[in-house]
């Protein structure tokens, strides 16, 4: 394995609206298998990235029942790459933005997750290798 | 460490928290301590424009009495210590003139971006 580093990403998007969140799990999924050590500042909606109360439904237009359809929900994505960090004995911070949090009623994350503020993006990206920003547009 | 931020993306969901979310992050971590400049581009640099107002929103009975000051709060960051550099193209494309600007924001031109990103250590691209 490469050398063990230490990424940050800080991230707005919500879930279901835009490719961006796909492309943040798909490269944490990487980094993680890679043996990388991850921080995730979760900022405005993508403080619903984790949400709990996330629910599959079923897809009429596929014809398939919810367990058919095999719905993808982030907070399911997320946990498995905490599964993943976890067995490979690295670190998996996901920190949610307190005051989005709240502005939101987002109160309910899977577990691992944390409530934080800005300065906790300060201080991962201190002590962090590098940071990508993935931000709204 | 310094950390260049970059904003280009304008007015994102700026009626809805009385900000611009990424000029409120950076005050917020300068108060942290942290090490930061700030870049404005593209439509962003409007954030900069002291002239704009966007005060007087009403719905039904309900009045928002505090909104966005986006040109007090790129004030309020460059008392606090943190530089904030405009794109002068960008500016010039949308007519405004320097002296349309907070006082303290210092146009850079484009050329000069890559040398701004090199004397950082992190480029956050917002």
């Amino acid at each position: 394995m490469a050398e063990r580093k230490t990424l940050t990403f800080a991230v707005m998007d919500p879930p279901f609206e835009t490719a961006r969140s796909t492309t943040l799990l798909r490269l944490l999924d990487i980094a993680v298998r890679r043996g990388h050590n991850i921080n995730v500042f979760a900022y405005e909606g993508a403080v619903y990235l984790p949400f709990a109360l996330q629910k599959a439904h079923p897809n009429p237009a596929h014809g398939r029942n919810a367990e058919e359809e095999n719905h993808v929900l982030t907070k399911d994505l997320i946990a498995a790459v905490m599964a993943t960090a976890e067995r490979a004995g690295t670190k998996f911070d996901w920190v949610n933005c307190g005051m989005c949090v709240d502005e939101r009623g987002a109160d309910q994350a899977i577990p691992g997750v944390r409530r934080g503020s800005p300065a906790d993006l300060l201080k991962m990206a201190q002590e962090s290798d590098n940071t990508l920003v993935i931000g709204t547009r | 460490m310094k950390i260049l931020n970059i904003i280009e993306a304008a007015y994102r969901g700026t009626i809805e928290e009385q900000d611009d979310t990424i000029l409120w992050l950076t005050t917020i971590m300068k108060g942290a301590g942290g090490d930061f400049t700030v870049l404005v581009r593209g439509n962003a640099i409007n954030h900069c424009v002291t002239s704009q107002d966007c005060s007087g929103l009403s719905f039904g009975g309900w009045e928002q009495m505090q909104p966005p000051r986006l040109a007090s709060d790129t004030a309020t960051l460059i008392d606090k210590g943190v530089e904030i550099h405009y794109v002068a193209e960008d500016a010039a494309e949308r007519g405004l003139r320097p002296g349309d600007m907070v006082p303290g924001v210092k146009p850079i031109s484009r050329d000069a971006v890559a040398d701004l990103c090199n004397a950082h250590d992190q480029v956050w691209h917002w």
